[in-house]
């Protein structure tokens, strides 16, 4: 049957299963739109195209299906950049379609017309310009093999305006041929033989849990293996919500912002299980100085991954999932009773220095928002978080059970993610109760997108964490620049007032006693609101590794210390 | 040290975009490439000389292994291998230096392949330690101009360079 390619790219999309996409319309994606209302998919208006890939990214993270987003050439493009960028760099399956100028104007600087398949070619797993409409089908059909097979990844498709109207013969291809897509193999014996060897040796095990567990569904695969060879577990901040935080053997998140006695564990163990986690500079401080005594083994889809940071032992370049089945049954059951007593006792000296465990003084404490928000909400919420203090500090207090519960920008650290990328998760799990934990700082940049909250009717809950500064850049101007805080004093709107602009209803709060009532409040009524936590302006995220220090060496909350008033 | 990888990439727009686009931003440092035909029309054939010092080859190899359009990767410096490099060499001779230079060349089963009034062109073809070594021997009679193809290799005996695509 004949179709144009803006017909095509629907029944496309139709047959991937897609059923909500978020976008902007332009000039040069318009007959993509025009075609658009005769399809059964929902679409989404946002108020600015990063918006746009930030919420296909969020859905693509709460479901594990394919996110996508559209976006007209030119600025609607560019603008989804910062977008497509924090996708890649978190390996989030979402497809973006663009409109672009006609192929006969290509190349001419013609209005609204940038070379996006040149911008991200660097920050896409792949991308592919349509000139010709008996191409789109088959490119588009490709798009989303590529985003959703392997390590998962961002696909662009920019689709030539004539190419979308021209039409043609539609065939949908069922199978693709794309001899040079990676597909995932599993572990060879060999391999198998070798990581099993250096388990059954070890006596200080460490299982390092990053995204490649919830990605490929492998949490209750992990729990089997954990079960049989008694390791504990240490999670990146990608990984968190892939192993339960209430399990005894759940030590909580590593890394720069981990918890000390965590990476004092990796530092003395003797071996690291690296579960679907790259090494990020972010978990390991100074590579010289990193987990010296321990073997490595390295579970990882991507071999481009394996000795990039640290040099390790055993790598089993496959699925993680394939793999941990292939291997657990290999293994004897273990317990590590020396080692579980001395992580206990390290894990005492952490909790003394907790700052839930000190007098607040009833000042109002970011931790203390987001411990209390964890206890409102039975931690059973999805979480949206944006980037900086409020993030870091959403990760050590608010403790997740499940996979897909929490979603944040790691690799990229983009701020502004939160709303928009809350606002994809709960259209893709409308069940789900869905809070955004977000700055003052980057909730502004990207708080239009409220519009598209109310717009969209959606139920998504807001929770502002102000504390008067870019806090996370704060802390590094009080640590490491002597306290000359450049540019990061800010000012804010009336937040509530702003939400109350877009008709949706708010509170502030400065005071602990009335966090959970607010929360409570928020979490019994139908649709948004949005709660400003006003909290103690100069506090710092303990502990803290400096960047490429070494692991072993963090700096602590001060055992006596004083917030600053 | 230098590694050579010989790379079969589908013979389509942009791909040698996407490879230098990658080395550019892992700042992996390329000594020479060369693309060409291959014995099927749909794919094209580039050896890759790069300099691992700074990364390993395997981590270079995986990365362009990763590029959709790219079927495979082999990394062929410790495996036996042709590997050729064409020089074209314009060379500062007077007439009456002529012979002597063209009994020199032959030594490298180089041959000259255009003449002037005072220079010619010297073509030779031969592995990179080669062709490196008739450059030195003509660069005090004063290289005039010089373009090198960069090296292409292929694995001796039965053995193919990399699988057949499937």
């Amino acid at each position: 049957m004949q179709r144009t390619g803006a017909q095509i790219v629907w029944e496309c999309l139709v047959r991937e299963g897609v059923t909500t996409v978020f976008g902007y319309p332009g000039g040069a994606i318009l007959p993509t739109y025009d075609a658009m209302l005769d399809y059964p998919i929902r679409h989404v208006l946002v108020r600015h195209e990063q918006g746009a890939a930030h919420m296909a990214d969020g859905y693509a993270r709460a479901s594990g299906k394919v996110g996508v987003a559209i976006a007209t050439s030119g600025p609607g493009a560019t603008n989804l950049t910062t977008g497509i960028a924090t996708a890649m760099l978190d390996s989030s399956p979402t497809v973006f379609i663009t409109g672009q100028v006609s192929s006969k104007v290509l190349g001419t600087d013609a209005f609204q017309e940038t070379d996006v398949t040149g911008i991200t070619l660097p920050i896409t797993k792949h991308n592919a310009l349509v000139t010709d409409v008996r191409h789109l089908a088959r490119t588009l059909r490709e798009a989303f093999v590529i985003a959703r097979t392997g390590r998962p990844g961002p696909v662009l498709v920019d689709v030539c305006k004539d190419a979308q109207q021209a039409k043609t013969e539609f065939h949908w291809p069922e199978s693709v041929h794309l001899p040079g897509l990676l597909q995932p193999r599993p572990p060879t014996e060999d391999e198998l033989a070798r990581a099993a060897e250096l388990i059954e040796r070890a006596e200080r095990p460490l299982v390092l849990a990053g995204a490649g567990v919830i990605r490929s569904g492998a949490t209750q695969a992990l729990l089997d293996f954990v079960d049989r060879t008694g390791a504990p577990v240490a999670l990146t901040l990608l990984g968190i919500g892939g192993f339960p935080q209430s399990h005894p053997l759940c030590l909580g998140m590593m890394g720069m912002h981990g918890e000390a006695f965590v990476n004092r564990a990796i530092q003395h163990a003797d071996l690291l299980l690296a579960f679907g986690m790259r090494f990020d500079d972010r978990v390991t401080g100074n590579l010289k100085s990193y987990a010296l005594h321990a073997k490595k083994i390295h579970v990882e889809i991507d071999a481009s991954e394996v000795g990039k940071n640290v040099r390790v032992d055993v790598a089993l370049v496959s699925d993680l999932l394939t793999a941990l089945e292939a291997l657990t049954p290999k293994l004897s059951a273990r317990r590590h009773e020396a080692w579980l007593a001395e992580l206990d006792e390290w894990r005492a000296d952490t909790r003394s220095r907790d700052i839930l465990h000190r007098e607040h003084n009833g000042r109002l404490l970011a931790p203390h928002v987001l411990h209390d928000l964890w206890t409102a909400t039975g931690g059973d919420a999805v979480v949206v978080t944006d980037v900086g203090q409020h993030q870091m500090w959403e990760a050590q207090y608010y403790k997740h059970e499940r996979p897909r519960t929490l979603i944040t920008s790691g690799g990229l650290g983009t701020m502004g993610f939160a709303l928009p990328a809350a606002i994809g998760a709960k259209l893709a799990r409308p069940e789900a109760e869905v809070w955004v934990v977000a700055g003052d700082g980057g909730f502004q940049m990207t708080q239009c997108e409220l519009a598209t909250l109310q717009q969209e009717k959606l139920d998504v809950k807001i929770a502002v964490v102000n504390n008067g500064f870019l806090g996370m850049v704060r802390q590094w101007q009080e640590f490491f620049h002597d306290r000359r805080y450049a540019a990061t004093p800010m000012l804010s709107p009336d937040f509530v007032a702003l939400a109350g602009a877009y008709g949706i209803p708010a509170h502030r709060v400065t005071r602990r006693a009335d966090v959970v009532p607010r929360v409570q409040e928020a979490r019994a009524r139908a649709g948004p609101v949005l709660i400003e936590f006003q909290v103690e302006q100069e506090d710092s995220v303990y502990p803290m590794v400096p960047a490429g220090g070494d692991l072993g060496a963090m700096i602590r909350r001060p055992a006596e210390e004083e917030v600053q008033a | 040290m230098k590694h050579t990888l010989v790379a079969r990439v589908a013979d389509q727009p942009g791909v040698l975009n996407r490879v230098a686009s990658l080395f550019r931003r892992r700042a992996f440092n390329i000594e020479s490439l060369t693309v060409g035909h291959t014995e099927t029309s749909e794919l094209s054939r580039m050896t890759i000389v790069v300099d691992t010092a700074r990364v390993p080859a395997h981590i270079v190899a995986a990365n362009l292994r990763k590029l959709v359009p790219v079927m495979d990767v082999t990394d062929v410096t410790h495996m036996p291998t042709v590997d050729r490099d064409l020089a074209l060499i314009r060379v500062r001779c007077r007439p009456a230096e002529r012979a002597e230079l063209a009994s020199l060349v032959e030594i490298f089963r180089g041959r000259i392949v255009d003449v002037a009034d005072k220079s010619v062109i010297v073509e030779v073809t031969g592995d990179e330690e080669k062709v490196g070594g008739l450059v030195e021997l003509l660069r005090p009679r004063g290289i005039l101009e010089m373009v090198r193809t960069g090296k292409v290799a292929m694995l001796r005996g039965a053995a193919a360079t990399a699988p057949p695509a499937s």
